[in-house]
């Protein structure tokens, strides 16, 4: 299966994104819904441009002003860390003859700059101009349809991860700018998977950005719980093969500076994959508290109780947990330097949290 | 056409190439390509106090650079800024950080620029910075006066020897004299290129070292001429020798002046502070300074005061240079005196080597002026070994 070319006006629409700097809405259109408007909106996607004119004076000053470790980071025009961690994107869903859920999203590889410490900004490689891209969210046996446009400057791919044919694997075909390739496969294995490009050299184009959460449900569901998704990812800004900056979800120190509210005693449950580059291995520590593991979420009956968990480059786990006690509880990598370069944070335990408030509950839909 | 006209049109025109160039930009298709180039230096690190680290930052690049973040010893770090973190070309900046720094221990600083670039320094031992109070000022002037001002003094000291001797041996210690200047040039160039590598790129190390040394040779070249006028003959005898004293001196005080800055910043940033052979090393080297001014004069009889003024003018820059490289030790500051002292050094090497040429006629290289210069590199060469800290 190849490639299809964009038309010669779909790509003067998008011509955007990566030649002339058209404005995002034209790139909107193409991009259908969800994450990719949000993403594209702030009509800041201008790659050409914005990695000259870097970002808006005075934003500097501002940090400035309200320092805390590092300074508090500032929810992106196109990426919010608070509104990523409870963001499912469940595609468009529609019923096909056969009584089969066919679920269909549109993806828009993007070249953006972003801001991944307070004042650091970072030329990255996109999925609907976010990092990490929408998390996809599925449920088993569901039918598949991705449709990924290449808007970026560079050739790239989604390779899944999951039981698919291998011609739907994202290796090949590659993906060059100004076209579109729609993969479409059967949802399988139920558990937390993750997607990511897959164009040569990988170690550049997993690092600059191109990857996401590929949730696929068991047919029966999980039991309700706040839910949240959490990529450890880290940046390496100068390009010596060494990162800079670590996080869950991009931005550094976010929720050290945000605490994520729970329930006390409510069921917390937290879809975990590390796609660090460069370092072997990441990892994740709870404080207070203690948390069960289940490994690549593809059992339900089998888990690990433990408090630290060590996360191989594309290994995920989903963790589930109580807190037992009110107040403030730390999470970060128990590797003590990637912590201190960004990558912690704190749950905050509540009693009796009002309705709406915190991470909300999910239910199996 | 005035002839201020005809002086100023060229000046003009050049004026205007320049706001030609600014206005078409004929470089933007490069910088549309390329990510600005970004070049920070830290010049110094200083700890004024517990849990207080101070960051002195200079933007050496040919583009503005904005500070985002600070990463100490691998973490990231809250700091405080003098001025806004945009820094143009050639700006300054100090940061100051609330870190818990240990006394002895390695710290590693590193910037983090709003496009990710790094910028490092190593802080090889922490200590407390000295600040400029009495205690300082006084240890720091202690440490120039035994290294630079007493060794000199207790070299002239071998004038009294020197007046004693027959006329060839005095030419025997000329040239020793010219041995000991020789290895001081190689050795005041190689203190420069080190302390050059340090400036930031936007000061060009390159042209700062050859206005020191070509600025010191014909100041000296210009001195050495109104000395000579006002002495009146200039022939073998006269004046000439004193004022090749004095120009050995004066150009032996500029090398001071940047060895102090040494002394001061190595006990400053407590690279040295575990040995005292920095100075005893100095103070030997320094001591045969103080024979290399004295042999011109060996013989005449001028004052005392021109003893004591020479040797002021030879060893007091030493304090002065420990003074400033203890406080506020800046690379190229150093960079520029330390070359203004080889430079000087070079032309003192002429003078002498003409007075020895003009008085002796049997020529410069004879056997034991030879040996004498041998033996002066020798010397310096055995006294270097003890600077090594």
């Amino acid at each position: 299966m190849k490639p299809e070319s964009l038309s010669r006006r779909d790509w003067l629409k998008l011509g955007a994104a990566g030649v002339a700097g058209v404005s995002g809405a034209t790139v909107l259109d193409l991009a259908s819904r969800g994450g990719a408007r949000r993403a594209l909106a702030a009509s800041g996607i201008d790659p050409a441009g914005s990695r000259r004119d870097g970002p808006p004076p005075g934003s500097h000053a501002a940090h400035q002003e309200a320092m805390g470790i590092v300074g508090m980071p500032r929810p992106d025009e196109t990426f919010d860390p608070a509104a990523f961690l409870t963001d499912f994107d469940y595609g468009e869903v529609t019923t096909r003859a056969d009584g089969r859920v066919v679920r269909r999203w549109q993806i828009v590889g993007l070249d953006r700059e972003i801001e991944i410490a307070p004042g650091v900004f970072f030329p990255a490689w996109t999925y609907n101009g976010q990092v990490p891209g929408p998390t996809l969210r599925c449920t088993e046996g569901d039918i598949l349809q991705v449709e990924f446009t290449n808007a970026g400057s560079h050739p790239h791919t989604i390779h899944f991860h999951g039981t698919h044919p291998p011609e739907m694997d994202g290796f090949e075909p590659i993906v060059e700018p100004g076209q579109r390739f729609t993969y479409e496969f059967e949802a399988k294995p139920f558990g937390l998977h993750l997607y990511h490009c897959h164009t040569m050299p990988l170690k550049r184009h997993i690092h600059k950005g191109l990857y996401g959460t590929f949730i696929v449900d068991p047919p029966e569901g999980r039991e309700p719980a706040r839910e949240m998704v959490m990529v450890m990812n880290a940046f390496d800004t100068n390009l010596d093969g060494d990162n800079e900056v670590y996080a869950v979800n991009t931005s550094a120190f976010f929720h050290h500076h945000h605490p994520v509210r729970v329930g006390v005693g409510d069921l917390c449950r937290v879809y975990l994959v590390n796609v660090t580059e460069f370092d072997l291995i990441n990892s994740f520590h709870l404080h207070a508290g203690m948390f069960k593991v289940f490994r690549t979420g593809t059992q339900l009956d089998r888990y690990d109780v433990t408090d630290t968990i060590m996360l191989c480059q594309g290994e995920r786990h989903v963790l589930e947990f109580r807190l037992e006690n009110p107040g403030k509880h730390m999470f970060h990598a128990h590797q003590s330097e990637f912590a201190e370069l960004g990558w912690m944070g704190f749950f905050e335990a509540v009693e009796h949290l009002a309705a709406g408030e915190g991470v909300p509950v999910r239910a199996h839909v | 056409m005035p002839r201020w006209v005809l002086g100023l049109l060229p000046l003009a025109l050049l004026a205007g190439l320049v706001a030609f160039f600014f206005g078409a930009d004929p470089t933007a298709p490069f910088r549309a390509a390329f990510p600005p180039v970004e070049d920070l230096t830290i010049d110094r690190v200083s700890f004024p106090e517990r849990g207080i680290m101070r960051v002195h930052v200079v933007n050496g690049g040919p583009e503005a650079v904005t500070i985002a973040q600070v990463v100490v010893d691998d973490a990231y770090w809250r700091f405080e800024m003098d001025r806004d973190p945009t820094l143009p070309r050639l700006a300054r900046a100090e940061l100051t950080l609330d870190y818990p720094w240990v006394e002895g221990e390695v710290h590693v600083i590193r910037i983090v620029t709003s496009t990710g670039l790094t910028f490092d320094r190593e802080v090889a031992v922490a200590t407390l910075s000295p600040r400029p109070n009495a205690r300082y000022l006084t240890t720091f002037g202690l440490l120039g006066l035994y290294a630079g001002l007493l060794p000199v003094l207790i070299g002239l000291l071998w004038y009294p020897f020197l007046r004693r001797i027959d006329r060839k041996w005095i030419h025997f210690y000329l040239s020793l004299t010219i041995g000991l200047l020789l290895f001081l040039v190689v050795d005041a160039f190689e203190d420069t290129l080190e302390a050059s590598a340090l400036v930031p790129e936007g000061f060009q190390a390159a042209g700062l070292i050859a206005v020191g040394v070509i600025g010191a040779i014909v100041g000296l070249r210009a001195l050495g001429n109104i000395g000579r006028g006002k002495g009146g003959d200039g022939g073998a005898g006269g004046s000439s020798g004193l004022t090749v004293a004095y120009l050995i001196a004066a150009s032996i005080g500029l090398h001071n002046l940047g060895e102090g800055l040494a002394i001061g910043a190595a006990f400053s940033l407590g690279e040295i502070a575990l040995g005292s052979f920095l100075v005893i090393g100095f103070a030997l080297h320094n001591t045969t300074e103080g024979l290399a001014i004295v042999a011109p004069v060996a013989d005449r009889r001028p004052p005392l005061r021109h003893f004591a003024i020479m040797g002021a003018l030879a060893g007091l820059p030493t304090v002065l240079g420990t003074w400033a490289g203890g406080f506020s030790y800046s690379p190229t500051l150093a960079t520029f005196f330390l070359a203004l002292g080889a430079g000087a050094i070079l032309q003192v090497i002429v003078e002498v080597a003409r007075l020895v040429r003009k008085s002796w006629p049997r020529g410069l290289f004879t056997p034991l002026n030879a040996t004498g210069l041998l033996l002066g590199l020798l010397v310096m060469y055995g006294t270097a070994l003890m600077v090594t800290a």
